[in-house]
């Protein structure tokens, strides 16, 4: 890039008292945020911005045409950090942004502000991508996030949020990072209809985050799946946890939740879709489990929870348990595994069903015995506990088992 | 020749054979004879290499038949039921022994016609009837003019006209110089066939010489009475002892 | 010799239809489960069940029982000028190579028409399923040689499948209980290495997706069939179970009396 033929091209038009500063091909963005006024508005357009450690300082919107790239060539800290309340950044395409062990460089930083929106910007090979910090009132919507760190150390989070209030995050895409969307501290978040996948450990991962509700999100093949800690009121309403599949990788972590509300979700091929460790009083309802390793392992410190109307349907194991008594209620659940009859016709199974196979309590007990996976004696083994249950909780039951599926959602 | 010393066999508890020394002269037929139970198969099967003995040897034509295959080259065999693999034609069965002996047999063919097996050459071995199995057992017997012939109730569910054949083959065996060795129930075959007798009773040998050796032992004018008073002689000689 | 024996041995098993059944038996299976079941994870676990379940019975009945019934074949090649030794050995082989290829066949086919002939899974299945027929067809002959008779040594040789596929987990199992209070991973890789049944349904399911199941206890067994030698022990315990009982079928096939 010869610098010689630089053209400065900064044209500014007054109107109404609001400035529009447009950055063309060869003028520089800092100039323009610098130039900046409260209630202006800076149009980029389209072209490559060689720029880093850009300061948004007043309140303004910051809009970017169709192929407005700034590329910061992994130098300096963060591309672009907001200084301001009543910002609006839309439409900008920020790319490679500095690797820094010390420091959480982000495509866009906003720290300590209020009312700002981030959407439809476009942020390729981050280290964080959008961060957020002791922010209120914020909107990140409709981004396109994507990294492609290899390791969990050398990529930030997609979507950070740290100490925050009321923040939506709504139809980002969320790809390539170590977290897609990390929560921590974040009171009254919104997240709707984002889709977290093939992030290196988790698609979606908050702590002390309460009453936040989470709704028709998907998270798909995510190393480690979903996990969420440390929380009440948690709502979460139609989500897909899909291809989660590895060593320990969770559909969805719940680790000391309560309180929480979870519906119409769907668990799909995950290794484990929930793994819950005290938890206590979340009800579960109208959730489908299919094809998963483990469908619901509940540890013996999860109490007063409920799981009903749910689909459990080709799971290797539907629930485990290390424990031998159970204070949570399953009941109107369909269970594929369930072989009992229904002579009154009306749709529920008259005998109970125990989901737990004495296998999987053996495995919970005897780790090393998982090696006797699909093995013919364990078959026969499960066979006859059915018929003669001995050794599994019986409270673990669904006294009154679905012969077929709910209707399913409209 | 066949030169068989201290010849002795047991299953389980039970000995078959004792110590049985036969020496089977060239260009004869011989017959062993003896009651059921008698050990006149487990011998045949002992010469055949198919039952191992406990003790003793056997050689053919001076050469060692236990534990080793060369012997048999010169050997041909038929069995009493005659059994083959099942779905297996007569042809692959002769073209089978052919190549496990490395060698064409010129004979085949016109052993076929003479037992008339033309028909029956390309179906199954469990689609033919006893005595045409019986038939195929009786041109693998004979395909390779065998120096020594092994024959195990040979004549069993053959047709008269086919055991008219299997004589004069028998026949023409040993005028070429052949040890044959034949068991039978039907004496009156034995008589006209066999030149010598081995006489087995309960495993241990009892008679062994020439047919008229055998007939003037016993002071009998035919073979069957022969065979008659030297069985008597043997269980009475088992009683006393 | 032996090739020439072979040749017929072949000739009569092909004739046998038993073989093509066996083909066709898993062209249908494998079609149907690919076909009708959700998820490739699901069709190569109900294969697995399938394969290690019935591979060693087949092998050890149709073994046993084809010993018996070649009884004719034996006796009439035993009294041309022959060795026992290559008898025996066309014997199996002429039993062992068309269960072969029946099976890589069967589950090829569909697996290839399919487009996963190379997943790993498939292939170490398919693996498998040839080792256990040798095992059990070398371990089927031992007991057909040395029980002479039919009805018995059939009973012997389902029972010996029984213990290999079904009991010998409940020994596992029952080691497992008893000793639940110790670090069990290496015992367990040394019961599981000297069956291979489970040997077979260890590396079948750790190459699978199934692997993600089996948390520490299968990072421990993955870790050793990773290692040079925790592979050369496995196929050392799967030779010495082919080479040791087909040994003692060959001594016993030499000395027994038809």
């Amino acid at each position: 890039m010869k610098l010689a033929t630089l053209l400065v091209l900064l044209l500014a038009v007054q109107t109404l008292g609001a400035t529009t500063i447009r950055v063309v091909k060869g003028g520089t963005v800092a100039q323009a945020f610098a130039r900046a006024q409260a209630g202006d508005t800076v149009h980029i357009a389209a072209g490559v911005y060689q720029e880093t450690d850009l300061v948004i300082g007043v309140r303004c919107t910051v809009l970017g045409a169709s192929g407005a790239v700034i590329d910061a060539h992994k130098r300096g800290s963060s591309v672009i950090s907001v200084h301001a309340d009543d910002v609006l950044i839309r439409g900008l395409t920020i790319r490679n942004v500095a690797v820094a062990y010390t420091e959480d460089n982000a495509a866009i930083k906003v720290y300590d502000r209020r009312r700002i929106t981030i959407e439809r910007c476009t942020v390729e090979n981050g280290y964080f991508g959008i961060y957020l910090s002791k922010s209120e009132d914020c909107t990140i919507a409709y981004n396109v996030l994507r990294s492609s760190g290899k390791e969990e150390s050398s990529t930030g989070n997609g979507i950070h949020l740290w100490t925050s209030r009321n923040i939506l995050v709504e139809g980002n895409d969320v790809r390539g990072w170590r977290d897609g969307i990390y929560f921590e501290f974040v009171h009254h978040g919104t997240v709707l209809s984002n889709h977290s996948e093939s992030n290196n450990r988790y698609g979606l991962h908050f702590m002390f985050s309460d009453s936040c509700s989470y709704k028709h999100n998907a998270f798909v093949n995510n190393g480690s799946g979903v996990a969420v800690m440390f929380t009440h009121e948690v709502y979460m309403e139609d989500n897909l946890f899909q291809d989660n599949w590895g060593d320990a990788a969770y559909g969805i972590l719940l680790k000391e939740i309560t309180r929480g509300h979870m519906v119409n979700c769907r668990f799909v091929r995950n290794s484990i879709a929930i793994h819950a460790e005290g938890a206590t009083s979340i009800l579960i309802e109208g959730c489908e489990f299919r094809y998963n390793g483990y469908a619901m392992r509940m540890m013996g410190n999860c109490i007063g929870n409920t799981i009903r109307n749910c689909v459990f349907d080709g799971n290797t194991f539907d629930v485990t348990t290390n424990s031998t008594t159970s204070l949570n209620t399953f009941h109107r659940n369909f269970w594929s595994a369930y072989e009992g009859y229904d002579l009154n016709k009306d749709g529920i199974g008259d005998v109970p069903h125990h989901p737990v196979r004495l296998y999987s309590m053996l495995v919970e007990q005897i780790p090393s015995s998982v090696m006797l996976m699909h093995s013919l004696f364990i078959s026969i083994l499960d066979v006859a506990e059915q018929v003669m249950p001995s050794v599994t909780p019986e409270t673990f039951v669904d006294v009154s088992p679905r012969m077929r599926p709910p209707r399913s959602r409209p | 020749m066949i030169d068989i010393t201290s010849l002795s066999k047991s299953f389980k508890h039970s000995h078959v054979l004792r110590d049985v020394n036969v020496h089977v002269p060239d260009h004869s037929v011989t017959a062993v004879i003896g009651p059921n139970g008698s050990g006149k198969t487990t011998f045949m099967k002992c010469i055949l290499g198919l039952v191992r003995p406990d003790s003793g040897t056997i050689s053919i034509n001076g050469i060692s038949a236990i534990g080793s295959a060369q012997g048999r080259r010169e050997l041909g065999y038929m069995s009493q039921i005659a059994q083959y693999p099942d779905n297996l034609t007569p042809l692959d069965l002769f073209a089978m022994i052919e190549r496990v002996r490395s060698t064409t047999s010129t004979r085949k063919t016109a052993l076929i016609e003479r037992f008339d097996l033309g028909p029956h050459l390309k179906k199954p071995m469990r689609a033919l009837s006893g005595g045409t199995r019986q038939k195929v057992g009786a041109i693998i017997a004979l395909m390779f003019e065998p120096r020594v012939l092994l024959l195990d109730e040979p004549t069993a569910g053959l047709d008269p006209i086919s055991t008219g054949v299997l004589k004069d083959l028998i026949m023409d065996t040993r005028a070429n110089g052949a040890t044959v060795l034949i068991t039978s129930h039907v004496l009156s075959e034995i008589q006209e066939l066999a030149d010598r007798a081995i006489f087995l009773h309960e495993g241990t040998k009892v008679f062994d010489g020439t047919v008229a050796t055998l007939l003037a032992q016993t002071g009998d004018a035919t073979l069957e009475r022969s065979i008659a008073t030297m069985m008597l002689d043997a269980q009475q000689k088992q009683r006393a002892s | 010799m032996i090739g020439k024996l072979l040749g017929f041995a072949l000739k009569d098993i092909a004739r046998s239809k038993w073989v093509l059944l066996y083909v066709f038996f898993f062209i249908l299976l494998t079609e149907g489960l690919l076909r009708f079941t959700a998820g490739e994870a699901k069709t190569v676990v109900g294969l697995m069940n399938i394969v290690l379940l019935l591979i060693p019975l087949g092998a050890s009945m149709f073994g046993t029982l084809h010993l018996h019934n070649s009884r004719e074949f034996i006796e009439l090649i035993l009294t041309q000028p022959v060795r026992r030794s290559s008898v025996f050995a066309a014997l199996w082989l002429g039993v062992v190579i068309p269960f072969l290829a029946a099976f890589t066949l069967g589950v090829g086919i569909p697996m290839a028409a399919h487009g996963l002939i190379a997943d790993p899974t498939i292939v170490a299945l398919m693996v498998s399923g040839n080792v256990l027929t040798i095992v059990f067809f070398a371990l089927s002959f031992l007991v057909g040689i040395v029980i002479a008779d039919k009805a018995m040594s059939m009973g012997v040789a389902f029972v010996m499948w029984l213990f290999f596929a079904v009991l010998y987990d409940g020994l596992i199992l029952w080691v497992s209980v008893q000793y639940a209070d110790y670090p069990l991973e290496e015992a367990t890789i040394a019961m599981v290495v000297l069956n291979p049944v489970d040997l077979a349904r260890i590396v079948v399911t750790l190459t699978s997706d199934h692997a993600a199941l089996m948390g520490y206890t299968g990072a421990v067994f993955n870790q050793f069939f990773g290692t040079m030698r925790g592979i050369l022990i496995s196929a050392g315990s799967l030779v010495l179970w082919t080479a040791v009982p087909l040994w003692f079928a060959k001594r016993a096939f030499d000395k027994r009396d038809w």
